[in-house]
């Protein structure tokens, strides 16, 4: 991934700082609780929910089974579509492609609609750098963008501000881009939604060059979609004449057919919706309908490497609904930007430590991010067993062992900062198998527990930082046990 | 080598412990789910529609085939519609009541001309009931895909029960994926501030859907 997130604290740290910030915890919360009660009633309206998803699950499963097939099948379909299909192994090749098709329209502007793969690969970045300024279009990618913020929810990535924070933002910076906010905007959501639109309308009407992501891509036919709800998607995709997109490897369905799946469980999963306003599909180019040049830029940037994890490949099934955010205790609290990355929440903890590698303090702190209530697998259309990742990736962090990178098995040392961890298993291991010694420590714990400390000392600390300390008995269980027969005996002292 | 080998070398390389499955996939997924939810009869399926339309804030209207030319007008009017588009194969008696001066799209026309105009009305692919959704396919009666974006106010006409289908399983396999396909459930509409629902950013903020029976 990009260095978008570079000099990021690790996760306990940023997290720490988003707990403490009240504004941050109550747009979070209202967010998250609203939409997390839309979403389960538009789910409890299809009876058959089970079903979709055991179908959706098996689908993406499949299709990362033969994906190597399904790649070759999509660049035939989309070729013959009329579609040019590019391949790039990371972000850095990704971005080259992009720079180099736009500089060959002799454009410097290019209007994008939200996706996550080109926030994945720092598109906007590696365009600007190149002299080409990207204008993201959805409301909320907008808000981000002018605010010079980073997104922190996947499928409302201004989550984080409320309306007056927006207003502010729109009155600054709106004129700096382009058209102004219109004089005395007030915060209504209203108002500011139209103070978008026009903002953004002199820029769609004169785009030569659209960029966009895919949720799906059919193997079979070689069509794209978009599902969307502002339109701004759709003016990208149609207005321009020319249309790149760049996609993950992993969004692939095999068939047409497949699509009556997703597009049942992602609009109720995301927006709570039964269906999201606007869904657009194209294959390839039409005639006089849409742009006449199109780019399709697949994207490996760490797929690969997950897919051969045994256990973390599941999480390529993902879909991107932003469901597991919305239900996460530890989402809630933290907000976005604390997991460091354009994949925030439960997917974002097991997602970016597999598409980055654990090298990184961040992502070797990603798999702990997490309370394992399990949450995020109830709701995920696609049922992949986050939990079971999570555990999977802290055995990575701590114990080290074999892993892919960049297509070649590498074995992990152990992490750092594990050290004091393993030390502690070790001795934990040492006391439990003798009694005696567990006995007599009890005892001595007990006896000195009006000396204890509130938190741990040394490597300790780590641990006790963000946990409280229990408090000791007055006497060890199993010695109250031998005492009093298991509580037969009477409990006087 | 190329980045398309080095990809797919890797591909291979990640799935070299699965075993080899040669299933034909339409028997390698089970689809246990249901082609659609409840059931109706046709006149059921058609007030689906139109409360799942309106409760998307679309505004639904029914007439039959002889009334429609002057619903058409009437709404026209209602707007102060002074310029309406309409693709090149809409039915001509639809607009036979209409006064507002009609544009065609044409290939030479520039967004910037298509933005001065009002209203748009055209036909469908098919309506989903189930979801309050619109199919619109690029069909002469339905035009380009921008025709339908860029005016403010869409009047979409949807032949009943002939255009209604239940389910998205339903529509999937009645429409062809090699046409530009647009799916429309409500007018335009934003939640990205503090989950406020506001219609109308960029697509059309008026939708406004004429079920249509023959007469």
């Amino acid at each position: 991934m990009s260095g978008t997130f570079v000099g990021m604290p690790a996760f306990p740290e940023a997290a720490r700082e988003a707990v403490d910030n009240p504004i941050l915890r109550g747009n979070l919360r209202h967010a998250t609780h609203t939409i997390r009660a839309k979403r389960a009633v538009a789910v409890s309206e299809l009876d058959d929910w089970a079903a979709l998803r055991e179908a959706g699950k098996q689908i993406k499963d499949h299709t990362l089974r033969h994906l190597d097939h399904y790649l070759v099948r999509l660049e035939e379909s989309v070729t013959a579509a009329g579609g040019v299909v590019h391949w790039a192994v990371d972000a850095d090749e990704a971005n080259r492609i992009v720079v180099e098709l736009v500089r060959a329209t002799g454009e410097s502007e290019v209007v994008k609609v939200k996706s996550m793969a080109t926030q994945e690969i720092g598109l906007n970045e590696a365009l600007e750098a190149a002299g080409v300024h990207a204008y993201e279009t959805d409301l909320a990618e907008l808000i981000v963008q002018l605010g010079k913020d980073r997104p922190s929810h996947i499928l409302v990535p201004a989550i984080h501000r409320n309306r007056g924070e927006i207003r502010d933002i729109f009155a600054r910076e709106m004129g700096e881009w382009g058209r102004p906010a219109p004089e005395g905007l007030t915060d209504t959501p209203a108002e500011l939604a139209e103070a978008a639109r026009l903002h953004l309308r002199e820029k769609f009407l004169r785009a030569k060059v659209g960029v966009s992501g895919a949720n799906f891509m059919v193997a079979e036919t070689g069509t794209l979609m978009v599902v969307e709800s502002e339109g701004n998607g759709r003016m990208c995709l149609t207005l321009p004449e020319t249309l790149i997109s760049v996609v993950g490897i992993e969004k692939i369905v095999p068939t047409w057919r497949d699509l009556e799946v997703f597009l049942q469980t992602l609009p109720r999963s995301s927006t709570a919706e039964r269906m999201n306003p606007y869904t657009s599909m194209w294959t390839g180019t039409t005639d006089e309908d849409g742009p006449r040049t199109f780019h399709l830029v697949l994207i490996d940037n760490g797929r690969t490497d997950t897919l051969a994890d045994e256990v973390g490949r599941q999480a390529l099934r993902c879909i991107r609904c932003s469901a597991c955010l919305n239900v996460c205790p530890v989402y809630e609290r933290a907000g976005g930007h604390a997991y460091g990355s354009v994949y925030p929440g439960p997917i974002g903890a097991i997602l970016s430590p597999q598409l980055r590698g654990t090298a990184g303090a961040v992502d070797a702190s990603l798999p702990y991010a997490s309370s394992l209530c399990g949450a995020c697998y109830e709701v995920c259309p696609v049922a992949i067993d986050i939990p079971e990742v999570l555990v999977h990736l802290r055995e990575r962090v701590v114990e080290g062992g074999p892993t892919t990178r960049e297509g070649n098995r590498v074995v992990l040392k152990p992490a750092k900062g594990h050290a004091a961890e393993r030390a502690a298993m070790r001795a934990a291991r040492w006391v439990f198998s003798r009694p005696g010694a567990l006995g007599a420590g009890q005892r001595l714990a007990s006896r000195t527990r009006r000396f204890h400390p509130r938190s741990m000392p040394g490597p300790g600390r780590a641990w006790s930082a963000s946990r409280d300390l229990p408090r000791l008995p007055a006497e060890p269980f199993r010695d109250w046990w031998r005492r009093t027969d298991g509580g037969k005996e009477t409990e006087a002292k | 080598m190329s980045s398309r080998d080095v990809i797919l070398g890797r591909v291979r390389r990640a799935i070299a412990d699965v075993p080899r499955d040669d299933t034909p996939y339409e028997q390698a997924v089970e689809r246990n789910y249901l082609l659609e939810h409840g059931t109706r009869d046709v006149a059921g399926t058609v007030d689906l529609l139109a409360e799942n339309l309106a409760d998307y804030r679309a505004i639904v209207h029914r007439t039959d085939d002889e009334e429609l030319p002057h619903l058409i007008m009437r709404l026209l009017a209602g707007r102060g519609t002074r310029y309406v588009l309409v693709p090149p194969g809409l039915p001509p008696e639809w607009m036979s009541a209409a006064d507002p001066t009609r544009v065609h799209d044409r290939a030479v026309s520039t967004p910037h001309e298509l933005d001065r105009v009002e209203s748009v009305v055209t036909g469908c692919a098919l309506a989903i009931a189930e979801t309050g959704t619109l199919v619109l396919d690029g069909s002469p009666d339905q035009g380009r895909r921008r025709i339908t974006l860029i005016p403010d106010h869409h009047i979409c006409v949807v032949r009943v029960p002939d255009q209604v289908v239940s389910s998205v399983p339903q529509a999937l396999e009645r429409l062809d994926p090699r046409r530009p396909l647009t799916w429309i459930s409500g007018p335009s509409a934003t939640s990205d501030i503090e989950l406020d629902r506001v219609e109308g950013v960029h697509g059309p903020r008026t939708l406004e859907v004429v079920l249509v029976s023959g007469a």
